[in-house]
């Protein structure tokens, strides 16, 4: 199920600016990645990168490898759908569907994705939303619509419709900026025990947060306004915050800037 | 008067006084809008009830003489029916289509550029022209003849523009988060086009299609031009001429008699009636698929 992750020397580009450059790492299975840094230094490009969604805004494009296991993600035959179905994203703000019921929107990529059995669904179903933590609170509420439910709520609603479809991967961009500190927590405990059957890779600007549920961390940076985001340094999380190999980001985890 | 930030002062008289007159001007234009509209209905009510019965509603005008009462409007409600139902079968998929093309795939290339360019000019065409040029291409070059399709067509120009127009705003309306949420399910676009983008637009576009409808329905001129009139029942919308409720209205009130000017309002309240009930059907449509029901 989960795979491990393998980026050569990529560059993304929205039209001719060139948000990211030369990034070069390894993310590694059943485990936690966690990229920090400041705003605008590209980790959310790099992470849609990740699942071809950085190809959805116009002018948008990609240089460089990314191998999933054996597969090049960019190759020319690959299917950016199928992708996608691979690796899974939890979003910043949650984005439950607005006309689908709470069932509906757990089941909606299984159903969007080919036809499947109700009796196969409301097990897929059940089984993401323990997954996700989320069947006791809305299990007598299924058939009510999911932008009913509390931001927390939704939030993990929209895990549980990432991972209903199964993916290897999971790429979650901030997902916890906009939730207070008790949704906060569930969603961390969430990462925690998701992280034995997927790779997740995690956006925060949160650095506790990063701390608390990565594995290993990924410091960007930029030189400057215009200029594009690098990757700093990458090691073992509690490496990076107690002795980092780089000056900036000793800098940037202590507050001295960003 | 002096400004210090640090002192709270009551509001001043000026303020008090410019908010009054300001509230004031603005109950009177919404008086001044709602009127005519009221006045409207009422005089239409008033006058319609008179003739407003089931023979109304159940016969033509065939074989009724110049001075005769009764006969009714059973033949132009039929063609208004089938008229604006084929102009609506012809405009909704074409223009929502287009608003779909504009918004999902157009991304301000030359070519969306400039279909949204024309949309704006063929807003801006007087009815008149739009049944003009079915009569000049449809009824002359191709000798077709008057017939409710020619009727259909001439409508369907006028209510392309103002579909696509609605349905484009609404779509963009969708926020494109859920576009993203869907593709990172692994959805392709077309899917998440008709499944996420479509179903959370829908209500404003059902608002829009009806508005459209509306529109049109009431269209005199295209119709005089196209469906041409006649006093008999015309099943057919292929062949010959139909009737129409305003083509009915128009006719009606030119006629000298009393009984005439009578059938005259009661085909007027028809029309409104019918736009009112398929005003009424849309709201259930929308109400009935929408989000927030059940919350």
């Amino acid at each position: 199920m989960a795979k491990q992750i393998e980026i050569a020397d990529l560059d993304a580009y929205y039209g001719s600016h060139k948000a990211i450059e030369g990034i070069t790492m390894t993310i590694e299975p059943r485990s936690v990645t966690a990229f920090i840094g400041p705003s605008g230094c590209g980790k959310s490009t790099f992470l849609r990168t990740l699942n071809r969604m950085h190809e959805v805004i116009p002018g948008a494009r990609v240089e460089g490898k990314i191998m999933l296991e054996d597969q090049d993600l960019y190759g020319s035959d690959v299917d950016p759908v199928s992708v996608r179905r691979t690796v899974g994203m939890v979003f910043q703000r949650p984005n439950p569907f607005p006309t689908m019921s709470i069932f509906d929107n757990v089941a909606a990529g299984l159903r969007l994705n080919g036809r499947i059995s109700k009796s196969e669904a409301e097990g897929v179903v059940e089984s993401s939303l323990k997954d996700a933590n989320l069947w006791n609170e809305v299990k007598d509420r299924l058939t009510k619509p999911g932008a009913g439910l509390s931001g927390g709520q939704q939030q993990r609603l929209c895990i549980a419709r990432a991972i209903a479809v199964s993916p290897a991967v999971l790429l979650m961009d901030e997902p916890c900026s906009a939730l207070d500190p008790i949704s906060t927590l569930a969603i961390e405990d969430l990462i925690s025990k998701l992280k034995n059957d997927y790779t997740i890779v995690i956006v925060t600007h949160n650095m506790q947060q990063a701390a608390r549920v990565s594995d290993r961390t990924a410091f960007f940076n930029l030189a400057g306004q215009g200029q594009p985001g690098k990757l700093v340094e990458m090691d073992d999380t509690p490496k990076i915050f107690t002795n980092p190999t780089q000056k900036a980001t000793e800098d940037y985890i202590t507050g001295r800037f960003g | 008067m002096t400004l210090s930030p640090s002192v709270i002062v009551p509001v001043s008289f000026n303020r008090r006084l410019k908010n009054r007159v300001v509230q004031g001007l603005v109950w009177l234009a919404f008086a001044v809008a709602v009127v005519p509209l009221i006045s409207v209905l009422w005089l239409v009510v008033k006058n319609g009830a008179a003739r407003f019965d089931t023979e109304f509603l159940t016969h033509s005008m065939r074989n009724i003489g110049a001075r005769d009462a009764g006969g009714g409007a059973y033949h132009a409600i039929l063609g208004t029916l089938e008229q604006v139902g084929v102009a609506t079968l012809i405009s909704v998929p074409v223009g929502l289509l287009t608003a779909i093309y504009l918004v999902e795939y157009g991304q301000g290339r030359r070519l969306s550029r400039s279909i949204s360019f024309f949309v704006d000019v063929m807003t801006g065409i007087p009815s008149v022209v739009a049944g003009l040029f079915v009569l000049a291409f449809w009824v002359l070059v191709l000798g077709l003849g008057y017939s409710g399709i020619a009727g259909a067509l001439a409508l369907s120009i006028l209510m392309m523009p103002t579909v696509v127009r609605s349905a484009e705003e609404m779509l963009r309306l969708v926020p494109n988060e859920l576009r993203e949420a869907s593709y990172a399910l692994g959805v392709p676009k077309w899917k998440t086009i008709t499944r996420i983008v479509l179903p959370t637009a829908l209500t404003g576009i059902v608002t829009g299609v009806m508005l459209a409808i509306a529109r049109v329905a009431g269209e005199t001129a295209p119709l005089l031009l196209t469906v041409f009139i006649t006093d008999s029942i015309n099943t057919d919308p292929f062949k010959g001429p139909q009737m129409g409720l305003p083509l009915y209205v128009f006719d009606q009130a030119q006629r000298p008699n009393v009984t005439a000017v009578d059938r005259a309002w009661a085909g007027a309240l028809t029309l409104i009636l019918i736009v009112m009930l398929l005003n009424l059907v849309a709201r259930l449509i929308s109400w009935w698929r929408s989000p927030a029901k059940g919350r």
